[in-house]
Order: structure tokens, then sequence, then C-alpha cells
């Protein structure tokens, strides 16, 4: 008999093919991104040639055209010029044109910025509030109020997008920033207050006891205390705060035009000559791909404990 | 450091009363523990003092005031939960620190204490050491001294040697007494363990029910029990109850147990009814050939030093502690007599102990 393995293990008939399944899915899933890369690194022409390029000379137009309005020019007039002072402005010569001013790209790309970490960091920090008071106090009608809570995510959010398109117009707040953070806050924040609740369900009480004995007020200890302590949970919390907030189209699109307007609703409005600029395009969503990669990474290594976090008991 | 006293105490959760109409006076000082079965009330009335809890009604007094209705941060106690509640994200330096910080102490100062309660606690070598890397025991010294360094009026303890196994126990037990002696702290120390409580107390309450039975010194808790509750509780085996069906009347000094009269201590007050019960620790009574309870030999367990033998009688098991040298079989016919007059009686209907010449 073979004693040599724990019946607990998983056979390595089994391993190696959950490794296949999650190959193969991983694969799956990153042929649209690396297409997408790709195609931010090719010109026009190869962008859109059939049958699709898959091996061709990379090149940067992409990414100076979803940064740069450009315009047509005869070839006396580019022969007028001075020498191209930068790498660009020969790239976009060579096209026959002239850069007349950076696009609107960085605008919305920093209007992305505030509005998705504003209202994550309101989701999680008004969230981390709630769910400590849900946690530790004994609030009237708490189920009822928790479900009511809940129930705000029920339906999808665009089956309001008219009474809250209207509203805003009323209060001023369509096109605004702050129109935007609060939105996003009021839908992520019925998830923020539950996940919470778990982690600061899981956190004794003991530690804030200790904390106001050491003479320090509840808020003191909360702050000092609870917070640290529930940074796993918060961490997984603002990521998918941060995830909706980055990606949400719907409502950017009917609430914003200028001033507000995010990323998602103007990448796909980039055009060029003759059409839609896919390389342009193709780079404006591999940059718009990088705020959230790189927060989820930071944040990986809390993010699984935290999605594990309280199935055990310790 | 100061007394803390309570008085008229009541703690009520919606229907259940978990601490009634308590009064105590814990010494400048003094090592108190309070003792009981869990949910006697004894964790709820520390809490209250810690102000953790705060009272249904009654007073609390730290030193001459009143802070029953304070809140924890405004009473300066130190409190030793029981699972430490060692704040996990700081290191011992940091943990120890925490309650400093809040006082406004210079940094100086801060690193001053710390270092000082880390030397009493023998923690200096692990100051820079996470709390997740630490032993139990260091946890515990750890958890000691962020109750030391603030020099608090009041040292309240939560079962803190509860979750300590065995060996350590006794050690962290002779530790902590003699912490108390080197800083003569007023402590307040819940257990429900009697032989922690024993060892420690400068003088024990034991609580049932929500109710203290008696507050005395280990020895008088142990020797004249208030209560039968008391008397069984307190002792390893507890003590020995025998069912009368008769009242007991003044100066009473005899008493006939199955034909057979046993002399006890004069008693000095009357029973309130005829079902009483005849108490007795183990180590007061002896095997006889004649003129004791009849019973035969039920089990017989070797503690190394004594041996403690179960005799079953008419009246139930009763236990007594022999000597190595007792030999005994199983099943043998024994009688069972008291060897000297630490006799009580205790009274049915109020489960009181009679006073007498032995309980004045």
């Amino acid at each position: 008999m073979d004693t040599s393995r724990s019946y607990l293990e998983p056979s390595s008939f089994s391993k190696k093919l959950a490794a296949t399944i999650i190959i193969v899915y991983t694969v799956i899933t990153l042929i649209p991104i690396s297409w997408m890369v790709m195609t931010s690194f090719k010109n026009v022409n190869s962008a859109i040639s059939y049958p699709p390029e898959v091996l061709f000379e990379p090149s940067l137009e992409g990414y100076v055209n979803l940064f740069t309005n450009r315009s047509r020019q005869s070839q006396e007039y580019l022969d007028s010029l001075p020498a191209p002072e930068t790498w660009y402005e020969e790239l976009v010569r060579s096209r026959e044109m002239v850069i007349t001013g950076p696009s609107k790209f960085l605008g919305r790309y920093s209007n992305s910025m505030i509005i998705g970490f504003g209202s994550t960091f309101a989701s999680v920090f008004l969230g981390a509030l709630a769910a400590y008071a849900f946690s530790r106090f004994r609030v009237p009608l708490k189920d009822d109020l928790l479900f009511f809570i809940l129930s705000t995510r029920m339906f999808p959010p665009i089956a309001v997008a008219v009474p809250i398109f209207i509203m805003y117009r009323k209060l001023g707040l369509g096109d605004t920033h702050l129109g935007m953070i609060i939105l996003y806050t009021v839908v992520n924040l019925s998830l923020a207050v539950w996940l919470l609740k778990g982690f600061m369900d899981e956190i004794p009480k003991e530690y804030e006891e200790a904390a106001m004995i050491d003479g320090y007020s509840r808020l003191q200890a909360f702050f000092k205390v609870v917070l640290p302590q529930a940074m796993t949970g918060i961490a997984a919390t603002a990521i998918f705060c941060m995830i909706f907030s980055w990606n949400e189209y719907a409502f950017a699109v009917l609430l914003t035009q200028f001033n507000a307007q995010t990323a998602p609703p103007f990448i796909p409005t980039i055009i060029g000559e003759g059409g839609l600029d896919w390389p342009a395009i193709g780079a404006g969503t591999t940059l718009f791909l990088l705020p959230v990669m790189i927060f989820t990474i930071i944040l990986r290594k809390h993010l699984l404990r935290g999605i594990t976090f309280g199935a055990v008991r310790k | 450091m100061s007394k803390i006293k309570i008085v008229n105490l009541q703690k009520s959760f919606g229907d259940f009363t978990a601490v009634k109409n308590s009064n105590l006076t814990i010494n400048d000082k003094e090592f108190f523990v309070l003792l009981g079965p869990s949910g006697c009330g004894k964790t709820t009335t520390l809490r209250m003092i810690a102000g953790l809890e705060l009272p249904t009604s009654g007073e609390i007094y730290l030193g001459e005031e009143e802070v029953g209705m304070l809140r924890a941060s405004e009473r300066d106690i130190a409190f030793v939960f029981q699972l430490f509640a060692l704040y996990p994200h700081m290191n011992v330096k940091n943990n120890l620190s925490f309650p400093l910080k809040m006082q406004g102490y210079s940094r100086s100062e801060i690193k001053t204490r710390v270092e000082e309660a880390a030397k009493l606690l023998r923690i200096d070598h692990i100051l820079n050491s996470n709390i997740s890397s630490l032993s139990g025991g260091d946890r515990q010294r750890v958890a000691l001294g962020r109750a030391l360094v603030r020099r608090p009026k009041a040292f309240l303890m939560d079962e803190p040697l509860g979750t300590l196994d065995a060996e350590f126990r006794e050690l962290m037990c002779l530790e902590l007494k003699k912490l108390h002696i080197d800083i003569g702290a007023t402590t307040v120390y819940v257990t429900h363990d009697q032989l922690e409580a024993m060892s420690l107390a400068d003088r024990i309450a034991v609580m049932d029910g929500g109710e203290i039975l008696q507050a005395d010194e280990p020895s008088v808790i142990y020797n004249k029990p208030a209560t039968k509750f008391v008397a069984s509780f307190i002792g390893s085996p507890g003590m020995n109850f025998i069912n009368i069906d008769q009242g007991i009347s003044n100066e009473q000094s005899t008493l006939n147990i199955e034909g057979t009269d046993f002399s006890i201590p004069k008693q000095y007050e009357i029973s309130k009814g005829k079902k009483n019960s005849f108490g007795i620790r183990p180590e007061n009574l002896s095997l006889t050939n004649e003129g004791g309870l009849k019973g035969s030999v039920f089990g017989v367990e070797y503690l190394g030093s004594r041996k403690i033998i179960t005799v079953k009688t008419n009246f139930g098991e009763i236990k007594v502690k022999t000597d190595i040298s007792t030999s005994v079989k199983i099943n043998e016919n024994v009688q069972v007599k008291p060897s000297n007059d630490n006799i009580i009686i205790f009274d049915g209907e109020t489960d009181k102990s009679l006073k007498s010449e032995f309980m004045n």
C-alpha cells in the first residue's frame, strides 16, 4: 500500500488537472487583453489589416495619437518647418501631420483617478465606521437596517439612472467630480458595510477595551487599534470599490460631458482620420488598465487573506 | 494605589441579574480574588470596576472618588485580559508604551518607564519582537507590563493565567505574587480556579449566582465557610455533607446519626427547619472499627503523600483523606468518624452555616 502521501493532500493527477484548467482559463482570459496591448503598439494600417497581424513592427504611434491632437498639412508646409525636435514630432511629420496640442486624454484620466480613488476612500471610510457600529453597538432594528443596506444592491444601479439624472441636474451635481464621487460611494457603500462588518466581527472587542482602559476614547481606539487590524478587510473592500468605480461606464456617459468625464466614456470616442483610431484606443485602454492592476498587485497579499479570512475559526 | 469600595452594586442584562446587590471593600495594596464558577458574576463585577460595563445601580469608589459612571479611560486603572489583548500590529515596546503615549509623557520618560517595567518582568530582551512570535508566558508578561507601566490606582485581572498550561501557570502564579509584593499594588483578580485563588489571595470573595457569599482570608474561607456552596466549592475534594433530618437546638453538643452519638461543637444557633446537613472536610475524618458511620470502601485514590478513600454509606459517598499507610480493599466494610471537632452544621433552609463553638 502506498503510504507516502497524506489523504488530505490532493493526488498528483488532480493537481495536474487543476493546473491545466487554470492555465487554459488564464490563456483565454489573457487573449483579448494581449490583443489590446498589441493593438496599442501597431500602426493604423496594421491594426486593421486582414488577416490580423500577430507579428508586426512595433510603433508608438497609438500612444502619440492618444496624447496629441494633430492636423494634416501639405508637404510644402512641412518642408518649410524647422526640423522636428522630438521623436514624436518626427513620427507625426512622417504621417504628413503636425501636432496642434495635447489631447483631452490626460484630463479624462486624472478625472478617473480623482473620482475612483475619492469614492473608494469615501466608501471604505464610511463603510468602516458603519460596520464598526453595526458590529459593536446595540443598533435598533439592526437586522432590518442591514438588509435595507444590502437591498440597494438588488437592482442594477442603471435602473435608477433617469431619476438620478434629473436629480443631479436640479442639484447642480451633473458633470462634477463631487457628484460622481457621491454616486459611486453610494453604490459601493452597501458592499463596503457588509464586507467590513464581517471583518469587524472577527476582531475581539477586548482590543478596544484594552485601549480604552489605556486611556483612549472609543474613536481613538477605533483608529489606533481596530482599523490596523481590519487592514485585510479594508484592502479587499478597497479593491472591489476601486474596480467598480474605475470601470463604471453607464453613469459616466450619462452624467458627465466635459469637466468630470472619466476615461471609460472618453476612450471609445477617439477618432482619427477616416474612422476610429484603433492603436490610440488600444493605448488608452492599456494605460487605463494599469492603475487598477498596480493597486490590486500592491494589495494582493491582503486580498487573498481577506477573501479566505474567517473561513476557519482560530 | 487606592482602596476600592463597591456599595449595593447591581447589574442586570434584560431580565437576567448578573450581579445582585453586592458590597465589598478591597483594601489598599491588597491582593483580592473574586472566585466562583462561570456565570457567577465575578467578571461582570470586575468589568464594572474597570468601567467596561456600567452598573444598573450602586456605587463604585476608587480611593475617595465615586467612579461608577465614568468612562474606563477616566478611571486610571489597568486591566489584564484573559486573552491578553496585546495589540498584534505593534511590537512589544509599542504595546508597552501605548498607554503612556496617551498621557503625554515625554519620549525619554516613556523609554525609562518601558525599560523599567521590562526589566522587572524580565522581558527586556524581547522588546523589539512581534507579539505573534512570543510564547504564552511572554505574552502574559507583556500584558502585565502594559498594565504596570502606567502605575495605575489598581490592577484588575480577568483570569490572566487561564490560557497557560498547568506547569507554566504555577510559575506565573509565583511570579505574580512576587510582583505584587514588589510593587504593592491594589489588585483585583478574577478566577474560577480555587488553587490559584488560595495561593495568590490576601482575601477571597466567593461568588455564586451574582451574590457575594463570603469575603475573607483564604484560611477562613477554607476552614469556616459561611455557606454550603462555599464549603463545597473550596477544597479538593470538597467538604462532605451528611443530611440529617433533625433540628438543631441551642447549646446542643451531640448529634445522633444512625443510632450513634457524635459529639459536635456546642451550637449557638437554632436551625430554622428539620432538614439540615452536617459538614466535615475529608482530612478531618478517619477510618475506625467502631463508633462511626458504617459503609464500604468504594474507591481509593493515591495522591503521593496522601490517600483519598471514598466510602459508600447510607448518606451517600463520603471522602476521607488518610495517610499513606492506611490500606483498605475495595468493598471492605469500614466505619468513618470525625477525628476532631472541625464540624459545621448547615441550615437546610438558608444553606448558611450555624454558629457554634467552632464557627464563632
